[in-house]
């Protein structure tokens, strides 16, 4: 076990997305990746009714040393990660600051409110236009679409997780990816998952930024 | 395999606060766990279940709170170690027999953790369950983060043991269900023969009977368990204090609130003028500790969740207190600093510290937060909770409402707690109309049938899920059935407990370690009590309104079971029984009369509007292919192929 560098103390990730999307997965897979690099990872979570079509968030808390309180404190976030667009908008205004970073899937969710008609759900060109305005730093992917191609949406957030490695500033690498996830999903399911990781790493790639 | 039962002496693993509690009770030599499932406790279980075969536990789901009370109190009474976990509101419902356990004392270690919800997060209600420590007057412990979440509940055993008595350890959701690096000591061997000891003397506590009689006698004892209990507080690593040692301003906090607590005063940069007074063991105050720490300042400040309990304890010892150390400001909840319903977070500490010492904090630019919310009144349209996609209960709900309402003589229906308690917002077409604990649907329902004598005509209905019919519908049923009260029980049978996770209860074939059991069906357990017993399945939207139609015109209880898996069920998911899609050429929109029925009204979560085409469309990522959404397109637009 080796201990890592941040460039904060504590570095604070948000992983947001809608109930069912799979943000505890993506969280316990980061939080076990940097455990593995020597340092401390508090996690707060929520999930249980608010499960239901609602916003749900992980707050990661990634520490040389210490445990630090599971809820993220206002405006205080490194890192947002979001598994939907209009989540990451949520987000920003609760914990954005002008030095945040958005990583954001491209895939709308919508609310039962949009459905019935009663709300509008915002084109994806503001809400780009928006978390451009609002962060120092964003990538838009179109995660889930890759994932479909793959044959399963949820693959995405194997992507976004490939996607957070692929920036840089936490430590994350390919070597803790296969040894966490292998701990979780059936050996056959292996390869597929190692491909969505590499995906999601050559998605922020220079070249590819802001396609979508 | 699991890490928590193959993790060495040493490790450090990231574990959620509810597998540390887990992971700590295998460290103490547990042998029996019980609890009913309930967020946020029932991972405890759960993870115990998992390694239960290679580490020689009994893990069961009781049928509630209070039979899983008795059934780990069985094992203490027999020499063993047993754990018993739930969440607030199931030490309500285990109280009863608490209070007796409390007056009779225990044999082996017995700890029963109870897991709060703070701000509701998946509950309805905030209940404080720690009163119950000062009531029943048992130790109450609070762990202050996940490393202490495993190490003390191998003190709680131990204590437990060497008192006699139940001890209480309380987490909240911000421990149970947040996650951190716990570093694991040595598993316990346990080669203990269960034997109960009950022919000794009546008031012996190791060989006599266990009894709550004498009760005053017992009571005696038991408040003399508590004095050796507060010695060992005294004592306790679980209290510590962190500051300057005169501070301007005392905080004294416990559980997820001390991490708020220790971040809101590095946020204010405060730590030469705050100090930190963490408890862990915070029923009974150990008195000598507390009066060492009360007098190095005037100030105090109390944060904590939910209801002002260490509050209303720290004053009573001041007040006895205060010819010595003098008098104190406090501030908290009782002042208005502290907000009194809800959650705390690290913001709500940082506004009451920066407002008793008169600091200025923004954590953003001005123009930044205000930016970024106005941004937000578009960018982020609300999310109001809904049933899954293809969930049963939304086709149950649909029928339920739309019989009552082509019935028309204003009938309701009682609910109670589960997924199911949704539908009493838009995603249930608003058909709940009472709810509240489980169970009470049915002895509202038992209640309002029985208004006829005084001119109540409305037909009454309950539903019940099928773990909560176990769990409490039975005694209600009953009283419905002896005194002829004249309403529709429906049970929303989905096949496992579905809203905590799907773990089993007694009307399936199997158990939490996966061991086949026998299922009680609750069809035959309705007609053996006198009820007439209908089932259908709710996909099925024509026959189960049918049925309903023709329940309501019969007299008496009848129960209608609606029968189909969760959609999130473990044999359900990501299996689609149909292909649905939208014929674009035959949905007419705005045009079609139905008033977009299907996503104005229906409101699945796969089914989308189209406003630029005008016609409804599904979301090929979302929908789990129930097809019931099929059924009810009136021009036959929304289609549905069978997954061969």
């Amino acid at each position: 076990m080796k201990n890592a560098s941040l460039p904060f103390d504590p570095y604070n990730v948000i992983i947001t997305g809608v109930g069912g999307q799979g943000n505890v997965m993506a969280s316990r897979v980061i939080g076990n990746m940097l455990s593995r690099k020597g340092l401390s990872v508090t996690i707060g979570e929520t999930f249980g009714a608010s499960q239901r079509g609602g916003s749900v968030m992980s707050h990661l808390r990634i520490s040389a040393a210490s445990y630090w309180s599971p809820q993220i404190p206002k405006g205080k976030c490194h890192l947002v990660v979001s598994l939907e667009p209009t989540e990451a908008m949520r987000v920003l205004t609760n914990y954005g600051n002008p030095d945040v970073t958005v990583l954001c899937n491209t895939r709308p969710v919508h609310a039962i409110g949009v459905i019935s008609g009663d709300q509008q759900y915002p084109s994806l060109e503001d809400i780009r236009s928006w978390v451009e305005e609002l962060s120092r730093a964003c990538w838009f992917l179109n995660a889930t679409e890759k994932a479909l191609e793959l044959g399963n949406p949820i693959l995405g957030n194997i992507m976004m997780i490939g996607a957070a490695a692929g920036i840089g500033p936490l430590p994350l690498d390919k070597e803790d990816f296969e040894a966490v996830i292998s701990e979780t999903i059936p050996a056959d399911k292996l390869g597929l998952n190692l491909k969505a990781y590499d995906i999601g790493v050559r998605m922020v790639q220079p070249t590819e930024r802001f396609k979508f | 395999m699991s890490v928590i039962s193959t993790g060495q002496k040493g490790e450090r693993h990231l574990l959620m606060g509810n597998e540390a509690i887990a992971r700590g009770a295998l460290e103490a030599g547990v042998s029996v766990i019980t609890g009913y499932p309930g967020t946020p406790s029932s991972e405890i279980i759960e993870t115990l279940a998992r390694v239960s075969k290679d580490q020689n536990l009994y893990v069961e789901w009781s049928v509630n709170e209070k039979v899983a009370m008795e059934v780990a109190a069985a094992a203490s009474f027999a020499g063993l170690r047993s754990l018993c976990a739930m969440k607030q509101n199931g030490v309500n419902v285990g109280s009863d027999f608490l209070l007796h356990l409390a007056l009779s004392g225990t044999r082996g270690g017995m700890v029963l953790v109870h897991c709060d919800d703070p701000g509701s997060l998946s509950s309805a209600n905030e209940g404080e369950s720690r009163h119950f420590a000062r009531m029943l007057e048992l130790p109450q412990l609070e762990a202050g983060d996940f490393q202490e979440a495993k190490d003390m509940i191998k003190w709680a055993f131990e204590l437990s043991e060497e008192i006699r008595t139940v001890v209480m350890v309380r987490s909240v959701t911000r421990l149970s269900h947040a996650s951190g690096n716990v570093t694991f000591g040595e598993l316990a061997r346990v080669e203990k023969k269960a034997f109960f000891k009950h022919d000794g003397f009546i008031l012996d506590p190791i060989e006599g009977p266990m009894a709550s009689l004498p009760a005053p006698y017992k009571h005696g004892q038991q408040q003399e368990k508590l004095k050796q209990v507060i010695a060992r507080f005294e004592e306790s690593d679980y209290n510590s204090y962190r500051g300057p040692e005169s501070p301007e301003l005392l905080l004294i906090t416990s559980s997820a609130c001390h991490l708020y607590s220790k971040e809101a005063i590095g946020l204010l940069g405060v730590q030469d003028r705050v100090g930190l007074l963490k408890l862990g063991t915070t029923w009974p105050l150990p008195p000598k500790l507390m009066e060492k720490y009360l007098a190095i300042t005037d100030k105090i400040l109390i944060v904590e969740e939910v209801i002002p309990f260490l509050e209303e304890n720290v004053k009573i010892l001041a007040a006895e207190f205060a010819n010595r150390i003098g008098p104190k400001t406090f501030f908290g909840k009782r002042e208005g600093n502290i907000p009194a319903t809800n959650e705390m977070n690290p913001d709500l500490v940082v506004t009451a510290l920066a407002q008793i010492l008169a600091i200025d904090y923004a954590p953003v630019p001005e123009a930044y937060a205000k930016r970024s919310q106005e941004l937000a009144f578009f960018g982020a349209p609300g999310r109001d909770l809904t049933f899954c996609a293809g969930c049963p209960h939304r086709a149950s709900f649909w029928s339920i409402h739309n019989t009552l309402q082509m019935d028309g003589r204003e009938g309701f229906v009682c609910g109670d707690i589960g997924c199911y308690s949704m539908a009493v917002l838009p995603t249930g077409f608003s058909t709940l109309k009472t709810l509240h604990s489980m169970g009470s649907g049915v002895g509202l329902a038992s209640g309002f049938g029985k208004l006829g004598q005084f001119g109540m005509d409305q037909p009454v209905l309950a539903t019940v899920g099928d773990s909560t019919f176990f769990h409490a519908v039975l005694p209600a049923l009953v009283n419905a059935i002896h005194h002829q009260s004249d309403i529709t029980i429906v049970v929303l049978d989905n096949s496992g407990t579905a809203m905590t996770g799907f773990q089993p209860h007694p009307g399936l074939p199997v158990d939490v370690a996966g061991n086949q059991a026998p299922a009680i069906d609750v069809a035959s357990v309705c007609e053996a009590m006198g009820a007439v017993v209908r089932i259908s399945d709710p996909f099925d939207i024509e026959k189960t309104q049918q049925t309903l139609f023709e329940l309501f015109a019969m007299k008496g209880l009848k129960v209608l079971i609606l029968r189909q898996m969760c959609a999130l069920s473990p044999e359900k998911k990501a299996q689609k029984m149909f292909d649905v899609s939208v014929d674009e050429t035959v949905c007419i929109g705005q045009n079609c009369g139905c008033n977009q029925l299907c996503t104005r009204i229906f409101k699945c979560p796969g089914l989308n509007w189209d406003p630029d085409k005008g016609v409804s469309r599904i979301d090929e990522v979302i929908c789990a292919g129930c097809g019931v959404c099929a059924s009810i397109c009136p021009s036959g637009a929304i289609q549905r192929k069978e997954v061969a």
